[in-house]
């Protein structure tokens, strides 16, 4: 008999807790850093209040990092989890690429995408019934994890990567694709709010779904249910 | 509610543990060598070829250009030089160079001109458009010789900023970078005040508190040590990086 496989493998495991404080410091270190200068613009450049499509709020202390204004000490833990960041999400993305997790768990088939399917999945939310679909994960969890793994954080950094003007000098055309570095700012704010709404309904759903059990699971690894009386 | 306490008491203590642990020595350390692997990075990725920031066309200069920092020079000496055009306003060249001498603004004009339309980035996070004209700094440190020894470069500045003199510094990649100029025309005209009249630094891959304003000497240097707090500027001194491409 093979081995059991654990309902999360390791490198997801291991991923998703450094992901999880990575985002947080750089969330709220970035509230930090947006205090410096509360406006918004499309384009390159942009400095004076008519230019500005949004003026955001200030963020208060206790949503910062650290919990008192200081740009300087706000970059350096942004600079520093920039760099963990990134690399975590490139060495989860090789390894869920090459254990099938991508594949198996992540992008769903074309069954899945049918608009019947999907209005199955929000009927069941709803309800409250989370424990349903063929695969491990439904198509409304699998619509939200490819959208973060796949658009929403690398979004994040990439257009971090665009605000540094010595990355900026290395590759000038990833400033165009997002046109130009103030849009890039924009499209970073926008993509950190997106991050943190995924945040709330990820904790709210864990919390629904009894949070003990997922959150041991994501340690532990788990198994995966049903396996004990599987069937040649 | 006991819940509800546990997490705010458990947050409070997180963003105050964070703002603790961002004092110590041991993060300080992590900050630099995380400066150290973007500039790393910066530098691998653009590899081939000298990375060069983007340059613009007229019709994208920013309305007017914002004035931050230091607005003036707060002193009896450089309120004379205003009020004289900046005629007699000297760019002393030191350190470790071969040639030590003073330059005047006729000096500089008479070297060739480089005119460059370049976004400024400030670390706060806002941009301005500018065209920037003044010599290559390649071009000076060339003249004076710089020794093999130099393995940077200082800018001394007329302005004090909270009391304390304002002042830079890069490498020599930095120096001699062909975008890297002392700048003594914005838009076509001389330098307004509040850009930092009569010269000012422009180091086009790194944020606007490297673009040192009011500058009054260079120097080539093989160590920041012994220059304000050792940090190699005025804003390094009060805790932002170095290396400000990033």
């Amino acid at each position: 008999m093979a081995k059991k496989r654990k309902r999360h493998a390791i490198s997801t495991r291991i991923w998703h807790w450094v992901n999880a404080l990575a985002l947080i410091i750089l969330f709220m270190s970035g509230l930090n850093i947006s205090n410096a200068h509360r406006r918004l613009y499309w384009g390159d450049g942009g400095f004076l209040p008519e230019q500005a499509w949004l003026e955001v709020p200030r963020f208060p202390g206790w949503a910062t990092i650290p919990d008192y204004y200081s740009l300087a000490a706000a970059r350096d833990w942004h600079v520093l989890f920039s760099l963990v960041l990134g690399f975590s999400l490139l060495a989860f993305m090789i390894s869920a690429f090459f254990n099938g997790h991508m594949k198996r768990d992540i992008f769903a088939s074309r069954r899945e995408w049918k608009p019947s399917n999907i209005w199955r999945d929000v009927r069941e939310h709803l309800k409250f019934n989370f424990d349903h679909g063929a695969g491990k994960y439904n198509i409304l969890q699998k619509i939200s994890y490819a959208g973060v793994i796949l658009i929403l954080i690398p979004l994040m950094i990439f257009t971090g990567m665009v605000m540094s003007p010595g990355m900026e000098a290395a590759w000038p055309w990833m400033t165009e694709m997002f046109g130009g570095r103030q849009s890039a700012r924009s499209l970073h704010f926008i993509a950190a709010w997106l991050l943190f709404a995924f945040f709330v309904v990820h904790i709210l759903l864990v919390l629904a779904a009894g949070p003990i059990g997922q959150i041991r699971d994501m340690i532990t690894g788990g198994k995966i249910e049903g396996d004990d009386d599987a069937t040649a | 509610m006991q819940r509800r306490n546990f997490l705010v008491a458990a947050g409070a203590a997180f963003v105050a543990g964070c703002s603790e642990i961002g004092k110590t020595n041991w993060f300080g350390k992590l900050v630099d060598g995380a400066e150290g692997w973007h500039r790393g990075l910066h530098r691998a990725l653009g590899v081939g070829r000298i990375p060069m920031a983007p340059e613009y066309s007229r019709a994208d200069l920013s309305p007017y250009f914002r004035g931050n920092g230091s607005l003036t020079v707060d002193t009896d000496a450089y309120r004379a030089a205003e009020a004289e055009g900046f005629a007699n306003w000297r760019l002393a060249v030191g350190g470790l160079v071969d040639n030590p001498g003073e330059l005047t603004m006729d000096d500089l004009r008479a070297l060739p001109q480089r005119t460059q339309i370049t976004r400024h980035d400030c670390v706060e996070g806002w941009s301005a458009i500018g065209e920037w004209t003044g010599p290559q700094l390649s071009r000076i440190l060339e003249t004076a010789g710089v020794q093999p020894e130099a393995n940077f470069i200082i800018f001394r500045c007329a302005d004090n900023l909270n009391g304390a003199d304002y002042y830079e510094s890069c490498d020599m990649d930095d120096a001699i970078h062909p975008q890297t100029i002392i700048a003594h025309q914005l838009n076509g005209e001389a330098l307004p005040v509040r850009n930092g009249a009569p010269l000012r630094l422009r180091i086009e891959r790194q944020l606007g508190y490297k673009h040192a304003k009011y500058l009054t000497g260079i120097e080539a240097v093989a160590s920041l040590d012994g220059y304000g707090q050792g940090n190699g500027g005025y804003w390094e001194d009060r805790g932002y990086q170095w290396y400000a491409g990033i």
